[in-house]
């Protein structure tokens, strides 16, 4: 298939952007990376009329660590991500995580807020995101502002953008010295989406894949023992059945998954 | 020893001189790395047109009203038309063969009318200056449908409760029972009788290139030339010029690269067939280039078989009798010209297959559905017959407490035997089953590996080892299709022609597709005529150029197609040294040709460069003797006829390590020992075996065409049908055993679907042997991680 028309625009600032989205609308979309815009416009399930290519704002790609917090801009790429000391060393669990996102070649394009403001419940950056208590940092015509992961995550492909607004940046907490983590995905192919994976964070277990969104398991984290934790997960969690897994395989491969991840992080130092 | 003394590789001879056993680089690999390929949709034509087609949402409707009016608007069209319209212009066709007797199936058009019967099928046809312009009309054309009752389960359709063609009186598509007799009686004594159904998803072959066509149709001549990526050029042309009624000399079917086929490309498509059509309606080249829903949706689908097996045998674990009962669903048509009932019927065929038993009897049935067409994909048959054989062969053996080598050693026909009459009819020339079985054990280190299984066992790691052995269909006689009356040609050519600069042309009937068959044909030209492989160039995939000759199936280009390029070869090194003999005024007997010049048969001294015997014939004539003409361009032809098909035979291993929390399968190695005959080029045999292991084991794991209750396909892109990629595929391990076939003197037997017939069943007996110790079993392809958790009682 071909993709239906649409004007193409690539603006300079993020004030342009910001008139643009304010002129078009629901008829504009942002163009990062393109991962899964241009899927989508070429099977014709989006026709937006105006791409806004917002590439070109490099000022909002690049990884920046400070003492307590590595801020990542919206528009770095999984690669740089992948490649990056500073991600390796105070975001391991974001390290990771990044490998299990598609392909070398998808990554080299795919972006950091392209993932977040797509908010797709099976994508990596989100749960680790919650995981991680990061803060998603937007901007908009009235400035900007900074929300929690977990509230910015409010549903299936929702988040808490408003109309006009941009992801700019993620900052995540740095890992401290005794912060373990530990991340878990199945798929049945390297690169494709999750059937189940776990982002996992001291007692912080979100899983993906696992819900309209990142899924906090608390019942389960509040456990002292694992055969507790596995029984509450049900509580936690009622997965969705996907093409080729039931909602109670991918219960029971959550609980899988809580249990290598107890399993390490309760044994490993 | 001169060439022309070649066998290059019978028995007891060893294969010392030319380029045959090497692993010589393919001539066009460099071509295709460079982006220099000419694929169907790198062609550009003036006044090229492009058509999408306005599918059937539906998996069984009647096309109540069809409105074009907005489509007729929309930028850039052309025209819009219905099947009615269509049919003016291309006749419509019936999928039966003859020899599959009672084999029924009504009449199918390019374009649907009246009526959808799968979701996919196409109703109408937009032409339009580009293929977004035909996309977006297609968005407005309006259509009222009444939904009709699907039926989509192959139990179902068996009953017969709702006909999908009432004229046919029932939804049996074909129908075949072999018995040779003693069946129950065998069973009645046995020790043990052992029984399992097995399940195989549907599922396609992806190519690389989806399909694609450009027919260009002249209204002042009155011809037809169609660039077409397909398998059969020939029967191409004959299609087009039966169907569009266009006399064959006037059609000219080219087919320059193709991005591989598997199968997938040697069928009649109703939108390629519409495309032609069209380019006729329109006067003007068109061309359509299905994308991967399309590909999906309308490519050839393959197996969907349900399969009873009985096996019965002695307490010493000797194979008495098999007993089968296959039920398979073909979609609602069969698909011309090559039928939807040969899968089926070669199950019957094969199941058994290597081994010594007497007593075989197999029921048959094909039935219509409400699904996209199914139809000949790599293997055909094979892996579906290997896969319950030693499925079956593996539960026997367990039950015994025999080690499954051992069991095996104890059934396979004896390597002796030959010729060999199997139960099913068919008859093997020469097999080697019980060399390719100890070669394998000892590639594997089979002994070790069971040794390490047990050890692994005991922390609770589940290992398993799954063995496969088989017989394979290849360089196929007229038996396969001719004798049905198809237009399918059994015999192929190769002209080879000497140039003036002392270059060999080479035009051969059977097409490249990706897999290397020019490579092997520069490499047996060179040799049979003594040429260096820079002095050979071939061509091939062009009705207007090459000898008539059926194409790329059935695993035949290099027997066949290698046979008649050896063959030819041979006639123009004899026609050289007669041109030769008279120059150099020496008898022909004491001549040669070696590295590229005419040499002395007995010293091999250098008498003449070709380049200088060509300057002579070509334009210095007038110094021959005037009795004497020089033919430097010679045609040969094969076909095989002594035996319906040249069978070959193999075994593969899988090594397996099962997660049972998770149900996932890790594939730790697999091993395939193959006796393909003489080996032309080793590389691209066993790049062959590997790639048919990779599809083999994407049908055992991961690929199955998933179809909602509704009949609508819910997993048709390459994001949702799981096609496994390098990361999933383990490290091959291929080895030979070369049985040349006396057929011909080339020997090659063919070797492109081996993989694919063997790996799902080895695969398949190595999950139920690691899963064994657990006491569960699977046996419903694709072996997705749940159908294991569910097999091991972790999930409801």
């Amino acid at each position: 298939m071909k993709a239906p028309a649409f004007a193409y625009v690539k603006p300079s600032t993020l004030d342009a952007v910001f008139e643009l989205l304010e002129r078009h609308g629901e008829g504009a979309k942002l163009l990062a990376g393109g991962q899964s815009l241009i899927p989508s416009l070429n099977m014709r399930l989006s026709a937006p009329e105006l791409l806004i290519d917002i590439t070109g704002l490099r000022e909002y790609a690049g990884i920046h660590a400070s003492v307590d917090s590595v801020r990542i801009g919206a528009l770095t790429t999984h690669a740089e991500i992948e490649r990056s000391a500073e991600i390796g060393k105070h975001l391991p669990l974001v390290a990771r995580a990044v490998s299990h996102i598609a392909h070398p070649a998808i990554r080299n394009r795919g972006t950091l807020g392209g993932s977040l403001a797509l908010a797709d419940p099976a994508a990596e950056y989100p749960a680790c995101a919650v995981a991680l208590e990061a803060t998603i940092v937007v901007s908009g015509r009235n400035g900007e502002r900074r929300i929690k992961a977990e509230q910015f995550f409010k549903g299936l492909f929702e988040t808490d953008l408003k109309p006009g607004e941009v992801v700019t940046a993620a900052e995540f907490p740095v890992a401290g010295r005794n912060d373990k983590s530990v991340f878990l995905e199945l798929s049945r192919r390297r690169g494709d989406y999750a059937i189940i994976g776990l982002a996992a964070h001291n007692s912080r277990f979100v899983f993906f894949g696992a819900g309209t969104k990142p899924v906090l398991a608390g019942n389960a984290a509040s456990k002292t023992s694992l055969q507790e934790a596995r029984a509450a997960l049900a509580t936690d969690l009622d997965p969705p059945a996907d093409l080729y897994n039931s909602s109670a395989t991918k219960l029971h491969l959550a609980g899988v998954l809580l249990e290598r991840a107890w399993n390490t992080l309760s044994t490993s130092h | 020893m001169g060439k022309a003394e070649l066998p290059l590789h019978a028995p007891g001879t060893r294969v010392d001189k030319g380029y045959i056993g090497q692993s010589v680089p393919r001539p066009n690999a460099k071509r295709l790395l460079q982006g220099r390929g000419a694929f169907v949709d790198d062609l550009r034509f003036p006044r090229l047109a492009h058509v999408a087609f306005f599918r059937s949402p539906h998996a069984h409707a009647r096309i109540k009203r069809l409105d074009f009016g907005n489509a007729l608007k929309s930028a850039g069209v052309i025209d819009v038309f219905d099947g009615r319209a269509v049919a003016e212009y291309c006749t419509p066709w019936v999928g039966v063969l003859a020899h599959l007797k009672g084999i029924k199936s009504p009449p199918q058009h390019a374009i649907a009318i009246e009526r959808a019967c799968w979701q996919g099928e196409a109703v109408a046809a937009v032409v339009a200056e580009s293929r977004t312009q035909a996309e977006d009309a297609v968005d407005l054309i309006d259509a009222d449908w009444e939904e009709l009752p699907a039926v989509l389960d192959m139990d179902e359709a068996l009953s017969g409760r709702c006909v999908i063609h009432p004229e046919l009186g029932d939804n049996i598509c074909f129908k075949r029972e072999h018995d040779t007799g003693g069946v129950d009686e065998a069973f009645a004594k046995a020790d043990l009788v052992v029984e399992e159904t097995y399940r195989f998803g549907r599922h396609t072959g992806v190519c690389l290139e989806g399909r694609s066509i450009l027919a260009d149709y002249n209204a002042a001549e009155h011809t037809l030339t169609v660039h077409h990526s397909t398998q059969a050029p020939h029967m191409m042309q004959d299609v087009f010029s039966r169907h569009l009624g266009i006399p064959e000399a006037n059609v000219r079917v080219i087919a320059r690269d193709v991005g591989g086929s598997f199968g997938i490309k040697v069928h009649v498509y109703p939108d390629e067939m519409a495309t032609a059509a069209l380019s006729v309606m329109l006067r003007r080249p068109v061309k359509f280039v299905a994308d991967r829903l399309e590909s999906f949706l309308t490519d050839i689908h393959a197996r969907e078989h349900k399969v009873t097996i009985r096996l019965a045998c002695s307490k010493d674990g000797e194979i008495l009798a098999f007993d089968l009962d296959d039920l398979s669903a073909i979609g609602p048509y069969s698909v011309y010209p090559r039928t939807s009932g040969i899968e089926g019927n070669q199950v019957v065929n094969l199941t058994g297959g290597p081994y010594k038993h007497q007593k075989y009897r197999a029921k048959l049935n094909v039935v219509f559905t409400n699904k996209n067409v199914t139809c000949q994909y790599r293997a055909v048959g094979h892996p579906i017959a290997v896969a319950l054989t030693e499925g079956i062969v593996d539960l026997a053996a367990q039950n015994l407490k025999m080690d499954p080598a051992e069991f095996r050693r104890r059934n396979l026909i004896p390597d002796d035997a030959y010729p060999y009459t199997f139960p099913s009819g068919v008859k093997f020339e020469k097999l080697s089953h019980h060399q390719c079985l100890d070669q394998l054990l000892g590639l594997m280190n089979y002994a070790s590996l069971r040794k390490e299984q047990a050890d692994l066992r005991g922390r609770n790691i589940f290992r398993g080892i799954g063995l496969a052995a088989m017989i394979e269909v290849t360089n196929p006689s007229p038996a396969f299709y001719g004798v049905g009356g198809a237009r399918i040609s059994a015999q192929d050519g190769a002209t080879l022609r000497l140039e003036p600069t002392g270059m060999v042309t080479v035009m051969c009937s059977v097409t490249e597709q990706g897999q290397g068959t020019e490579g092997i044909f520069a490499q047996i030209a060179a040799s049979a005529v003594g040429v260096s492989m820079d002095k050979v160039r071939v061509i091939t995939g062009d009705t207007g150029v090459t000898p008539y000759g059926g194409g790329t199936w059935a695993s035949r280009g290099a027997g066949i197609g290698g046979e008649a390029v050896l063959l030819a070869g041979r006639a123009l090194l004899s026609n050289i040294l007669d041109v030769a003999s008279k120059v150099l005024n020496l008898e022909k007997e004491t001549l040669d040709i070696e590295n590229n010049a005419i040499v002395d048969k007995l010293t091999q001294e250098k008498k003449m460069p070709l380049e200088e015997l060509g300057r002579i014939t070509y334009f210095r004539p007038d110094i021959l003797p005037l009795d004497f003409q020089a033919e430097l361009t010679v045609t040969r032809h094969y076909t095989p006829r002594e035996y319906a098909f040249t069978f070959t035979n193999g075994i593969q291993a899988s090594l397996v390590e099962v997660d049972t929390d998770t149900g996932f399968v890790k594939l730790l190695k697999h091993w395939c020992v193959e006796d393909s005959g003489t080996v032309i080029n080793p590389m691209l045999v066993d790049e062959q075996l590997r790639g048919g292991v990779a599809e083999g084991i994407g049908a055992a794991l991961y690929e199955e065409c998933l179809y909602s209750p509704e009949g609508q396909l819910l997993n048709g892109n390459m994001a949702d049908y799981v096609v496994p990629m390098s990361g999933e595929i383990p490290d091959i391990v291929c080895a030979h055993i070369e049985t040349p076939t006396r057929q011909s003197q080339l020997g090659a037997k063919g070797v492109g679907e081996a993989g694919t017939a063997g790996a799902p069943g080895a695969v398949m007996n190595a999950i139920n042997d690691a899963l064994a110790p657990l006491g569960a079993r699977v046996t419903a392809m694709p072996f997705t991680p749940e159908r294991i958790l569910r097999a091991l009682g972790r999930i409801a």
